[in-house]
């Protein structure tokens, strides 16, 4: 316990540096996964088509490992941030492209009828009608992937360094304290993400829309078997 | 020590042996389709025995503890939150930091990484079993009840049966989850596909981890689908219940 401490007060500037970078490691899969499974996610839910396609692309990114998806890219890029930025990206595809898919495909079809009813044009009906009302179920993708990824990123120490990873996979070096010294600080971090996305999200769902509880805590989404 | 040197002039110079010289191997290309298939009955497959021994014995393990905790819970709902966040706390733990910590505790080996593996299985199999107990229509339960059943022959032959796809739901993201995992777990002692992959990377033999990393994909892949393709066969009435469409 004492060594535990003693880690902390020793090692303060290279926790942070650490810190710091894992931030941006997480932050750079996270980000580009959002940008490719988001729009798809919404746009095939708004369409009601391709459900097939979403289900199964999630499926087979979730399968595969982590590790064996970083060793691939390691043999071909080389000690690179390319490595674990794939296999993040691929962690966090399929939660966000699920449940983007899911929510955007259930949002009550009366409510979208009455829209197009009262004359609003496709992107209305996506922007005013839609997003907010699929807000929550999108969001609990996103904190179930931010989990996830921040969870994984010390794996970026096996192919081309940077974040906790450093500390964590180096116990020769910082012994068992710096280990565990680096993973209170990776654990903290992810309730951290969690908690501040869980207060964006609360901002952007519209009054009146009941949250679910079980979409207000840390835990994934349950997974359903999804017929397609 | 002259008896050592004699020894040696009378056998000649001693080579090497590097086996049969592949060139491939030699320059040590990306992948190098014949060494692997040389390789993969003593190398490999053993591997891959280990690796799948692992995530039966963890899924298995975590199934019987989550799968009892979401009976207690779907019976008294007081005692859902602190499962769930104890299992919920694991996700948030980096596996490879994990097994290490793990270490001092139960020794390096089998047994440390299987505690790991089982503590990661426990939420998904948790909260899928409990919510597909919850979901299933109120109509069924009154429909077991007005026929006379007790309540363990309603949960046993109405509830459990409505439920099972989304236990086997779970069961598949845990499994996934766990083969890769297992990858992982070989950073603290050689087993499974993890382990050829930790030791090449290491040694920057190209071939071992491309070829070790590929086989942990198609394993993953491969219990996907099965787990798929036995739950379609087991339980046809899921598939009459369309999902919210």
């Amino acid at each position: 316990m004492s060594d535990l401490i003693n880690f902390y007060t020793d090692n303060a500037g290279l926790l942070v540096d650490k810190t710091l970078e894992h931030v941006v490691i997480s932050a750079i899969g996270l980000v580009l996964a959002l940008v490719i499974a988001l729009p798809a996610g919404v746009l095939l839910g708004h369409r009601h088509t391709g459900s097939f396609i979403a289900i199964s692309v999630s499926n087979v990114l979730r399968a595969l490992p982590s590790l064996a998806l970083i060793a691939i890219s390691l043999a071909f890029i080389g000690l690179s941030r390319a490595n674990i930025t794939i296999a993040l990206v691929a962690l966090a595809v399929p939660p966000i492209l699920t449940n983007a898919y899911t929510a955007v495909d259930n949002v009550d079809p009366d409510a979208v009828e009455s829209a197009r009813g009262m004359g609003m044009s496709e992107g209305q009906v996506l922007r005013v009608i839609e997003l907010p009302l699929s807000w929550p179920l999108i969001f609990a993708g996103i904190r179930t992937a931010s989990v996830y990824v921040i969870a994984t990123a010390p794996l970026a120490a096996l192919a081309g360094g940077g974040g906790l990873g450093d500390i964590i996979v180096n116990q020769a070096t910082y012994g068992l304290a710096g280990v565990i010294a680096a993973t209170i600080v990776a654990v903290a971090l992810a309730f951290a993400v969690d908690g501040l996305l869980g207060l964006v999200q609360r901002r952007v769902t519209p009054r009146g829309l009941v949250v679910p509880k079980e979409l207000s805590t840390i835990v994934p989404p349950v997974e359903h078997e999804v017929v397609a | 020590m002259t008896a050592a040197v004699t020894l040696f002039a009378q056998e000649g110079p001693v080579i090497p042996d590097f086996g049969r010289g592949d060139e491939c191997i030699r320059e040590n290309g990306k992948f190098c389709l014949n060494w692997f298939l040389d390789e993969f009955v003593d190398r490999f497959w053993p591997r891959v025995v280990e690796h799948i021994e692992l995530t039966v014995i963890a899924v298995a393990v975590g199934f019987v503890i989550a799968f009892a905790a979401a009976l207690v819970a779907y019976r008294w709902s007081r005692f859902e939150l602190p499962f769930a966040n104890v299992s919920a706390l694991f996700y948030t733990i980096p596996s490879i930091a994990l097994f290490q910590i793990l270490v001092p505790i139960t020794g390096i080996g089998w047994f440390t990484v299987e505690i790991a593996l089982v503590s990661y299985t426990l939420l998904i199999l948790f909260r899928n079993t409990l919510t597909g107990l919850r979901e299933v229509p109120a109509e069924a339960k009154e429909a077991a009840e007005g026929m006379g059943l007790t309540r363990r022959q309603s949960l046993l032959q109405i509830e459990l049966p409505l439920a099972a796809p989304a236990i086997v739901a779970g069961i598949r993201v845990a499994t996934v989850t766990t083969i890769s995992l297992a990858t992982v777990g070989a950073f603290i002692t050689p087993l499974g596909l993890g382990a050829p992959i930790f030791s090449a990377i290491q040694t920057g033999a190209n071939t071992e981890f491309v070829a070790a990393s590929l086989l942990a994909i198609a394993l993953a892949l491969i219990a996907d689908a099965a787990i798929v393709f036995v739950q379609r066969a087991l339980t046809p009435w899921s598939r009459a219940r369309s999902p919210a469409t």
